[in-house]
């Protein structure tokens, strides 16, 4: 089965599969409501996509995710109000900034009347954002937690900042009220669905090209770096240039991601891009398994299913769950979901296991290198390896 | 000259805040390398702990008096029990922790929301802490001044802890040479569980002290824990001295620019400002010389 699924045939067949169950089968069976709410779990997958190749496969506990997620939307935001208002009001200044400013659209907002400009910024700001901190942190070496509470104060100080600039971000009410999307009504059910659609495509898009990153050299160098970041180093390899380029990477993903959140959602606020959304970004990748390329994808959709079904009735429990997940699954199974097979075949092999080990002594009869991995991650990233190596 | 004077002392007690906030998960961090995410909502607890002791004594200079060492206490419990359950476990896997304890910071916010309810509860602060005095012309509140001589206290006995007492030279044994220290017969176990305890036990006091200057939320720990982050890093992992001068230096930097800015562009200004400098100090204000490459 294992072997099946890693196939080329079995990633083609899932690929089908997948395209249709989402592109066919949900949109004939979903209401317009039910698929706008599949359309944003699945904004909050591709930020996942990312979420997976930084964290899992290269190690940076990346806090800061809602920052480019928030930037995406933003900038998506910004250019849809821009639109509305020369559309609708004539005056071509957004309904707030003649509420509470005044009455001037900003300088930094007028780029954004480009669609064009529009479409770039919202995959190349995130990016460049996260090229300046990523070049600043690793060049110098400062990485683990060093650079997880950097960027979660990042998240931090972008809410404060979107917050406290209420004349021309909306502050804490944020940007909501659309009413067109490129030229499109968003109100025609026609066109949630072609949003919904887009969604899954860019999704689709993303894991094909983090699938392809992971099977790739570089995806390779990428797990050494995480492992055994020194090594890297002596080999002549630049490990900061490795993590910047991911980094990067996740960042535009979650800017897409943002994106098309914002018309699909209808809101983007600060609280959906603060210290809080951004750490809850990870716990569905953690669940699914961070290593893992579908991990990250389904358990982002499955946390984001749970929460829509619990928070709204017992919104208490859901914060205890949430709670209890981030102990649960970091403490006991930090594999996540997708180790439990290969975490049960271990138990079962236990017996043999042992007296391979005392033969070898602290090194695994594999590779020869000490089985002490920083992360506690050999139990997921044993399959990913061989797959690769194939 | 009032003015910079009363810019001066509002930064120091900022500072002294961030300072209390700080010297614990200084010491947590620094021994274990644990990132204990839940260490804001200690302070939470130590400053629930003052609204419950103020209801059941009624003088409000006598329940502040009891509520020190009493959040100290709840503070280091509830350390110690995070620690015993579940961290031992995890001291291999550092980064993890953070997440852990962002869980646990989680439910201890939803327990307070739960008990105590989510509109925030004040503390009143004694009759002999209300009113001002004057430096130099410049009116100084005597709660703030009373945050910045506790913050002064705790550290003097840390540092006394630390340097002049036989655990404090097992603490330094272990954070220097961890395997060095347990071969020379230190349980480091029992090391790392009092170490905990302290450092906890410092957030609930900090919890305490930050009732007389704000009102008391589920909030209250997500509005220090990053920038108390922020003080550890920029001070060096570890290093005690090194949270002194990041504290100040911030609290004074940060009032300072959100007087000249506005208070969130100054948050934006500050981390900046720490990026920049990590460059120049990568590891920090002071850094621990060791033989390891990370």
């Amino acid at each position: 089965m294992r072997e099946f699924v890693a196939s080329r045939w079995g990633v083609r067949a899932g690929s089908v599969l997948a395209v249709v169950l989402l592109l066919v089968v949900a949109p004939s069976m979903l209401s317009v409501f039910s698929l706008g709410l599949l359309g944003k779990f699945i904004c909050f997958a591709i930020v996942a996509v990312g979420i997976g190749l930084a964290w899992g496969r290269g190690g940076m506990l990346t806090l800061g995710q809602g920052v480019f997620f928030g930037l995406g939307a933003y900038i998506m935001a910004m250019h849809m109000k821009l639109a509305d208002a020369s559309l609708f009001g004539g005056t071509g200044v957004p309904d707030f900034m003649s509420l509470y400013g005044s009455g001037d659209v900003p300088g930094w907002w007028e780029p954004f009347r480009s669609p064009a400009v529009t479409l770039l910024a919202v995959a190349l700001v995130p990016g460049l954002v996260a090229l300046l901190l990523g070049l600043a942190v690793f060049k110098r070496r400062v990485k683990g937690a060093y650079f997880a509470i950097l960027s979660q104060a990042l998240a931090a100080a972008f809410a404060v900042l979107l917050i406290g600039q209420q004349a021309t971000t909306g502050g804490s009410n944020g940007l909501s009220g659309f009413r067109s999307f490129f030229g499109f009504d968003l109100q025609d059910p026609a066109n949630k669905v072609m949003l919904y659609s887009i969604a899954v495509i860019v999704l689709l898009m993303m894991m094909a090209a983090a699938r392809q990153l992971m099977h790739s050299r570089f995806g390779e160098l990428l797990v050494a770096v995480r492992d055994q970041e020194e090594r890297v180093r002596f080999l002549g390899y630049d490990p900061a240039t490795v993590k910047t380029v991911v980094y990067v990477l996740a960042a535009a993903m979650a800017g897409i991601a943002g994106a098309l959140f914002v018309p699909i959602v209808g809101i983007v606020s600060p609280a959906d891009v603060g210290v809080v959304p951004s750490i809850a970004f990870l716990i569905g990748v953690a669940i699914g398994g961070r290593a893992t390329l579908l991990g990250p994808v389904l358990g982002a959709l499955g946390v984001a299913v749970a929460q829509t079904s619990l928070a709204s009735s017992f919104p208490s429990f859901w914060v205890y769950f949430q709670g209890l997940l981030f102990v649960l699954v970091i403490g006991f199974l930090p594999g996540g979901v997708a180790s439990v097979p290969r975490a049960l075949a271990n138990l079962l092999k236990q017996g043999a296991r042992t007296e391979a080990d005392r033969s070898t002594g602290a090194f695994s009869a594999k590779s020869g290198v000490p089985q002490r991995a920083p992360d506690g991650l050999d139990v997921s990233t044993g399959p990913i390896r061989e797959e690769a190596s194939r | 000259m009032e003015l910079l004077i009363g810019q001066m002392f509002a930064g120091l007690s900022l500072g002294s805040v961030l300072l209390l906030a700080a010297l614990g998960l200084s010491l947590t961090f620094g021994q274990m390398g644990v990132i204990n995410m839940a260490h804001g909502e200690f302070m939470m607890a130590g400053a629930y702990t003052a609204f419950v002791v103020q209801r059941s004594v009624s003088d409000a200079g006598i329940s502040l008096l009891v509520s020190i060492p009493v959040g100290f206490l709840v503070g280091g419990l509830m350390g110690l029990v995070l620690e015993a359950v579940h961290l031992r476990r995890m001291y291999h896997r550092p980064m993890d922790t953070l997440l852990v304890t962002f869980g646990v910071a989680l439910i201890l916010q939803q327990v307070a929301r739960d008990v105590f309810g989510a509109p925030s509860v004040d503390v009143r602060a004694p009759a002999w802490l209300q009113g001002n005095v004057e430096l130099l012309g410049s009116p100084i509140p005597l709660t703030r001044l009373f945050i910045l001589i506790l913050s002064l206290l705790c550290l003097a006995a840390l540092a006394f802890l630390l340097r002049g007492t036989s655990l404090g030279r097992r603490i330094r044994a272990v954070v220097l040479n961890r395997d060095l220290a347990e071969s020379s017969g230190i349980s480091t176990r029992r090391t790392d569980q009092l170490t905990f305890f302290i450092g906890s036990g410092l957030a609930g006091i900090a919890g305490v002290a930050v009732t007389l200057i704000g009102s008391t939320s589920p909030y209250l720990g997500t509005n220090y824990i990053v920038d108390a982050f922020l003080v550890v890093v920029a001070g060096g992992v570890g290093q005690i001295k090194g949270a002194v001068i990041a504290a100040f230096s911030l609290g004074v930097l940060q009032s300072a620019l959100e007087f000249s800015t506005t208070a969130s562009i100054g948050k934006v200004l500050i981390l900046v400002l720490i990026v920049v400098f990590l460059q120049l100090r990568p590891q920090g204000i002071f850094s621990l010389k060791t033989r390891s490459l990370a």
